[in-house]
């Protein structure tokens, strides 16, 4: 399997270039992470995140022939050779597929990402019906992987402005949650011309999302309730 | 000189059991750091699927009474009693917590947390009907727990170094105290010294010992290598539950809640097997009874496939609303990695390595314990384990599914608990670092910086994976164990000579896997060096030339120390805390 892939260690390289590597697959290797592993049993200097190689930690998120999405669960089958593996565009890259994942978190934390209720803790579980769970189905199986944010033009341009798809994702996930009394001051929070309306719905993350998730959707409802609350 | 960093506490390791225990620290006014290897949501709890244990009885009767006499004997009667009764009184407690923390777990129609059955957990001391005691968040249970974790400790702002790595323990020469440890930072390839009053340590298990397993890259055992190499014991490492239903092939785990929802495992005849081994509990019988009897399948003929060497798990008779709206996560699993719908294909599988019952000796205050004159559990100062790591040991010789991540909770908050009490009563200043602090990890780095040439890091692992899983597998032969070892040891040699071509000091990868080899063959070592020794069958340890529990001989926990290969043993805590103690019976489900 022939396989070319972005290289560059600041240590040593004064620019990234691309390097190709001719695979040989054992008939146990059925995802690009396979191959990957053989790779760096080839050339142990060639460096990428992986770990649970099941598709829910998020850690192999990469450019793959062009788009964005997880090496793990990526079957070789699929894939067009030479298979062009790239880092996530848009994010400083640290080496190799390596990227600086610091902006994606900071605006993740920028949400507020948890359940805020200001009432005390009854003795037992707070009570909701299995349709007011099934609000959160769809949003809170995200796993901050960056495929999505990292596919969105809105956020190349500006990521320390807009909160970008996966953000977003999750910002929805609190309102939509019966336990968080805090819809008012989410929606505050967004109610900014880049934070939530940089998005101009062209859709690409919902196209690379590796667990089939929706932000488009999600942001299209948070919209909603702005809109809803002017009225 | 490396440089140093204090802190009141740090904890290493961002799994449930790290970033439960920081959760607790972060209530108090203390200075801690958090380390991961990566980034906290991408812990190995992440993959956790089926549930967390906890008696709410929102489905059927229950009461900690009755988990805790299915732990006991889930444990094979190895388990620490009071430990155990001490996990499952406070089990309620954590996971209502989980709950008001936003975790998004199921619901029932009255609004009430969702339980499903899982093996080995049932009504009134053991009786044929099933307790519904798993609480869980769809097949996805991990997920949600860790990113809820994760998601409160953003609120209380604790301090996490991600994409840091913890090398070697650091230990006060004067009285054995624990005073840090030395970490890599992955990015700059720089070392330093994170000195702290209280260390703890919840770095998950060794899993990626054995060729096929459930476990994510990542689960190397470095608390146990850690541990071992700092002259601390490690407690029934020859404890390893296989779980029945791993992916053939893929290793990638199929959740024990796909049977409590009613799937069921058949041979190659199309026979639901489990009925002859376990008549009452079935396809839910506890995890070391239903590998054995999958293995007993293949071995006498029975497997599925060319090679008759895996059976077959199957669903189709479950609604296909049901499937999809509880084990969604499975689903697309089994699409992807077996080529099977479970919605209309079985999915086949195998027993596949999942858990390490054994670890760091610690008690359910998360102190470190070892032997000392004659008390076999004395603390050690600084010095704390949870999670998988640790061994409670609430598990004993084979763990129900679910408490595990019952145990993360319960002994995170315990030990998080216990480290704010011991610092407050310690001198505020920290004490004096030995001469030499370090050195031993300049040392491994220099190594691997200087050598040219050497054995293959790669090579060296597979070999030990191999080796581990033809020596040490679901059934255990006398003249296996006794060559695993010598092999384990040449395999061990070999680790010695290691060198990386990669000599890059930012994110260098082969460095790191480098290392982590260096904690796999503790991990490899303790565990074949314990099951050799142990000559009788108890849980997840069975034996071909001693078939039974000799509780007699056997009754006790194994401690293996690296230094000479060395095995002392303790007595089982029998006594629980407040109720009387389960008395030893034969086993059966
Ligand atoms: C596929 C699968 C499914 C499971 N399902 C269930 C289930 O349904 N119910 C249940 O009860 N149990 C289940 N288990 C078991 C349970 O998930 C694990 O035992 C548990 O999650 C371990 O948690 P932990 O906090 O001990 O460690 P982990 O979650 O493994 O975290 C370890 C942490 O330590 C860090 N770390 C490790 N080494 C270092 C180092 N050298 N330096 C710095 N940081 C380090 C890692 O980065 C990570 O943050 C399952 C296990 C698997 C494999
Ligand atoms: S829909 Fe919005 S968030 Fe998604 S890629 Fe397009 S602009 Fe970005
Ligand atoms: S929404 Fe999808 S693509 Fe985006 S971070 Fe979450 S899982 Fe990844
Ligand atoms: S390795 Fe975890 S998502 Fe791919």
């Amino acid at each position: 399997m022939k396989i070319s892939i972005y290289r560059y260690d600041p240590d040593k390289d004064e620019k990234p270039y691309m390097k190709e590597y001719d695979v040989e697959l054992q008939h146990s290797d059925h995802m690009l992470l396979d191959a990957l592993v053989r790779v760096k049993d080839m050339d142990d200097s060639f460096a990428f995140r992986r770990s649970c190689r099941e598709g829910v930690c998020g850690s192999d998120a990469m450019n793959i022939n062009g788009k964005n999405g997880l090496a793990c669960v990526t079957k070789i089958a699929d894939l067009k050779e030479p298979v062009m593996l790239r880092p996530l565009p848009g994010l400083p890259v640290i080496r190799d597929l390596i990227v600086d994942m610091t902006q994606f978190f900071k605006q993740y934390h920028s949400i507020k990402p948890y359940v805020i209720n200001h009432d005390a803790p009854p003795e037992r579980e707070r009570l909701q019906s299995p349709a007011e769970r099934e609000q959160l189905n769809g949003l809170y199986e995200c796993i901050l992987c960056a495929c999505c944010s990292t596919a969105c033009p809105s956020f190349w341009w500006n990521p320390d402005k807009f909160v970008g798809p996966a953000g977003l994702l999750q910002a929805y996930r609190f309102i939509a949650d019966t336990r968080d009394q805090e819809t008012a001051a989410r929606l505050d929070n967004l109610e900014d011309p880049y934070r939530l309306f940089r998005c101009h719905s062209i859709m690409n993350c919902v196209d690379v999302c590796p667990k089939n998730l929706n932000p488009t959707q999600a942001i299209g409802k948070i919209k909603e309730l702005m809109v809803r609350r002017m009225v | 000189m490396i440089p140093v960093r204090r802190f009141d506490a740090i904890v290493v390791g961002a799994g449930g059991s790290g970033m439960r225990a920081a959760l607790e620290l972060a209530r108090a006014d203390l200075k801690v750091a958090v380390l991961s290897k990566v980034f906290p949501t991408r812990s190995h709890t992440v993959a956790a699927q089926g549930g967390i244990a906890a008696p709410l009885a929102n489905s059927t009767e229950d009461n900690w009474h009755w988990h805790m006499y299915d732990t006991v004997k889930g444990s094979d009667y190895l388990g620490d009693q009071d430990a155990i009764e001490y996990m499952c009184r406070r089990a309620n407690e954590v996971v209502v917590e989980l709950e008001h923390m936003g975790m998004p777990f199921d619901r029932l129609e009255n609004g009430k947390i969702y339980q499903r059955p899982f093996g080995g957990h049932t009504q009134d001391y053991g009786s044929s009907k099933m307790a519904m005691r798993s609480c869980a968040a769809a097949d996805r249970t991990g997920h949600a727990m860790l990113h809820t974790l994760y998601q409160q400790n953003v609120r209380m702002n604790t301090q996490f170094f991600v994409e840091w790595m913890a090398l070697d323990i650091i230990r006060d020469p004067q009285d054995g105290a624990v005073l840090g440890v030395t970490a890599l930072e992955m990015e700059t390839g720089e070392v330093f010294i994170l000195q702290a009053k209280a260390t703890l340590f919840a770095t998950g298990g060794a899993g990626r010992i054995f060729y096929a397993s459930t476990n994510a890259f990542i689960n190397t055992g470095d608390g146990i290598g850690m541990a071992a190499r700092a002259g601390f014991p490690l407690e029934d490492m020859e404890f390893w539950q296989f779980h029945p239903t791993g992916v053939y092939g893929a290793g990638v785990l199929i959740t024990e809640g796909v049977r409590g929802e009613g799937g069921f495992l058949v041979n190659k005849d199309g026979e639901r097997f489990m009925e002859r081994y376990a008549p009452n509990a079935k396809d839910l019988a506890s995890r070391d009874v239903v590998s054995r009897a999958m293995t007993t399948e293949i071995k006498e003929g029975r497997g599925c496939g060319p090679h008759a060497d895996h059976v077959l798990l199957k669903l189709s008779h479950i609604k296909p609303e049901d499937i999809m709206q509880r084990l969604p996560g499975i689903r697309e699993i089994s699409i992807k990695f077996a080529n099977a719908d479970p919605i209309r294909d079985p999915i086949p599988v195998v027993p596949t390595v999942h858990y390490q019952m054994g670890g760091i000796p610690a008690k359910y205050t998360g102190h470190v314990v070892i032997p000392e004159g004659n008390n076999t559990d004395s603390i050690v100062p600084g010095f704390y384990a949870v999670g998988e790591c640790a061994c409670v040991s609430v598990h004993g010789a084979n763990r129900l599914g679910t408490n595990s991540l019952l145990d993360l909770v319960v002994f995170g908050k315990s030990a998080g608990e216990q480290v704010i009490k011991d610092i407050k009563a310690l001198p505020s200043p920290h004490r004096t670092l030995p001469k030499g602090a370090g050195d031993s990890t300049r040392a491994r780095l220099a190594r691997l910086d200087a050598n040219a040439a050497g054995e293959r890091v790669v090579d060296v692992l597979t070999d030990l994976r191999r080796a581990m899983q033809a020596h040490c597998g679901v059934f255990r032969f006398p003249d296996d164990l006794l060559k695993g070892v010598e092999k384990i040891k040449e395999i061990a040699d070999r680790a010695q000579r290691t060198f990386i071509q990669d000599k890059s000091k930012v994110f260098n990868t082969a460095r790191v896997e480098a290392l982590e080899l260096d904690n796999l063959i503790e991990a490899a070592m303790a565990t074949i060096v314990s099951a050799e020794a142990r000559k009788e069958s108890r849980g997840a340890q069975a034996r071909a030339d001693f078939p039974d529990r000799d509780d007699k001989n056997w009754m006790k926990h194994t401690l293996w120390y690296k230094e000479g290969n060395r095995l002392s043993y303790k007595p089982v805590h029998l006594k629980p805390l407040t109720v009387d103690s389960f008395e030893p019976k034969v086993r059966t489900y």
